[in-house]
């Protein structure tokens, strides 16, 4: 293997696929569920969006460890998750894709429902008056001047998403372990590979995990939708 | 029941209740007037729906669009109102055409035929601008195409707050000048929010005059102008309106003929032709009393007219005198020393001396 220019081997490239899978399968999720979140949070004038507004944004100052411990709590046998998917006889979900699936969705949550929140605040009341005077319903006003008005936002939300997914690192240590084909992603990979001091592979995975975030990084600010707000 | 539109709501803030109870008649254009803060905004968002308020009801020509008490609610986008807010409001995502058709797919049209789009283009002079994205329109463009988009959402009301306050002066006349038009050719009655008296004057039949949230008058145009019985913040700038023909056109002195019930007055000539009927605006200010007709004096226009009433103004020295020159009214804004030394008094036939007249075309 060290004589060989490009070290990587099978395990190398299944900890990509599965970490680009799990990236990609957590950031539609998110903004699918994020969507309608943060369309709350931007327009509730309840009280209520303070403490969901805290707890959405909680993963960004909590360890991750912190996260993943809880997590494996409530997927554990005694947790309430837990208890729930054995009845329904999915079994546990700790250590299997599902988990970091879940993992992964409360851990990147505020990266993509802040983006969506600020920019559907940025939209302002005014454009929806007009839509509704016109005759829009809300779910068309929604689909008709929202979305295309919000375009920044979402891609923003899925850059920041598939982006902080792909690097997550404490949280899958803690529910998903290192089982190859299932939870070893390439954070983990790169560990495991520095443990056994094979650090040429190490280098191969982490040099294509700065450069590929530095790429969609800088083709954010590249190509993005511009700033210009209405 | 006549066709008419029956507006009826309490709103409270901390500092201020609005509380209103309203029948405007149910076609051409009522104009709300008043200080800032009036509640002319807010009773435009309440009617529309876009604003909740206590104990409303609100009928627009049959139709019940909101009543508390038996909890009837239209939302907005069901009442078929068509909504100018002050800064145009287009969507900057969508192109001039795509904003017009976004209001020409949701218009419920009934089966009438409504507003040719075609027309409204011709009319707004819209065409060149079609491809064009807001943000690249001046304001008074902008403002064009906002009010041709709410004329094709095929309203059934049509709310204007304040539409060309944000417009620079010769913008306003030309956008004035096309509601004019778009007022004789639309069959929609229209409730227009202004400041402004001179908008107003031009484009109003009916008036209601707002203050701190209550309604101090409400009736047509040209009566409620000549009230003297208002409150001194509107007798402070008083002025009448009168219908009037052009009936000659004088092109030695350049000058053109109007004809109304009272009399003739003398206007600089300007772009009305013979037979044209003109509204034209009087100021208080303007108009002085003599006792005899005035033989010399360089004010051209003077008329018989007979004193009415005297009320109040919002100076102790001056008296606001209403007159009736052959049915049209007509205020004057004198000194209450000029009233004890001319020893005017009411029934008194006098002479009006008008110094200034604007021509409302």
């Amino acid at each position: 293997m060290s004589d060989t220019p490009f070290p990587l081997d099978a395990s190398d490239w299944s900890a990509i696929a599965l970490t680009l899978k799990l990236a990609g399968l957590v950031t539609f999720l998110l903004l699918v569920i994020g969507t309608p979140i943060a369309w709350w949070l931007a327009r509730t004038r309840s009280w209520w969006r303070r403490p969901i507004g805290a707890i959405v944004a909680l993963p960004l100052v909590l360890p991750p460890t912190v996260l993943g411990f809880y997590l494996l709590l409530l997927m554990g046998p005694e947790g309430p998750l837990g208890v729930l998917t054995e009845s329904l006889g999915i079994g546990l979900l700790a250590f299997t894709f599902p988990g970091l699936v879940i993992a992964s969705l409360v851990y990147s949550a505020p990266f993509v429902i802040q983006p969506l929140q600020s920019a559907f605040e940025s939209i302002g009341e005014r454009p929806l008056d007009v839509a509704a005077s016109l005759g829009a319903s809300p779910f068309d006003r929604f689909v008709s001047v929202v979305l295309p008005m919000s375009r920044s936002g979402y891609v923003t939300a899925t850059i920041l998403g598939f982006a902080h997914t792909l690097g997550e690192f404490g949280v899958v240590l803690m529910i998903g372990g290192s089982i190859p084909g299932a939870t070893r992603v390439l954070s983990v990979q790169i560990y495991d590979h520095v443990q056994a001091m094979d650090y040429a592979s190490a280098h191969w995975l982490s040099a294509g995990l700065l450069v590929f975030s530095f790429v969609i990084l800088f083709g954010l600010r590249l190509f993005g939708p511009s700033e210009r707000r209405n | 029941m006549d066709p008419a539109i029956a507006v009826r709501f309490t709103r409270r803030y901390a500092d201020f209740a609005l509380d209103l109870d309203l029948t405007l008649p149910g076609r051409g254009v009522t104009a709300l007037f008043g200080p800032s803060g009036s509640g002319k905004t807010t009773t435009l968002r309440v009617i529309a729906g876009l604003e909740r308020a206590q104990h409303a009801r609100i009928e627009v020509n049959g139709e019940l669009w909101q009543d508390d008490a038996s909890g009837t609610f239209i939302p907005v986008h069901q009442r078929r109102v068509g909504y100018v807010f002050q800064e145009a409001s287009l969507f900057d995502h969508l192109d001039v055409a795509a904003n017009l058709d976004y209001a020409r797919r949701r218009a419920n049209t009934d089966g009438a035929p409504g507003v040719q789009c075609d027309r409204l283009i011709e009319l707004f002079g819209l065409g060149p601008l079609l491809v064009r994205k807001p943000a690249s329109l001046s304001g008074g463009e902008r403002q064009r195409v906002a009010i041709a988009r709410a004329v094709l959402s095929h309203p059934r009301l049509l709310l204007f707050d304040e539409p060309l306050a944000a417009l620079d002066h010769p913008r306003r006349g030309e956008i004035l000048a096309l509601l004019q038009v778009l007022h004789a050719e639309l069959d929609v009655p229209s409730l227009y929010v202004s400041h402004s008296a001179d908008e107003v004057a031009r484009l109003a039949d009916h008036l209601v005059l707002l203050d701190a949230g209550r309604v101090v008058a409400s009736g047509r145009l040209h009566e409620t102008l000549a009230r003297i019985d208002l409150p001194g913040r509107f007798s402070g700038n008083a002025s009448t309106v009168v219908d009037a023909c052009i009936t000659a056109i004088d092109d030695g002195d350049h000058l053109t003929t109007l004809a109304f019930p009272g009399g003739s007055l003398f206007v600089p000539r300007g772009s009305g032709a013979i037979g044209e009927r003109v509204r034209c605006r009087i100021d208080a200010r303007d108009v002085s009393i003599t006792l005899s007709p005035p033989a010399s004096s360089s004010i051209l226009n003077s008329v018989r007219a007979s004193i009415v009433g005297v009320a109040d103004t919002d100076h102790p020295a001056q008296c606001l005198v209403r007159l009736d020159a052959g049915g049209s009214a007509l205020l004057a804004r004198i000194t209450r020393r000029s009233w004890q030394q001319l020893g005017l008094h009411n029934g008194m036939p006098v002479w009006a001396q008008v110094k200034a007249i604007a021509l409302l075309e």
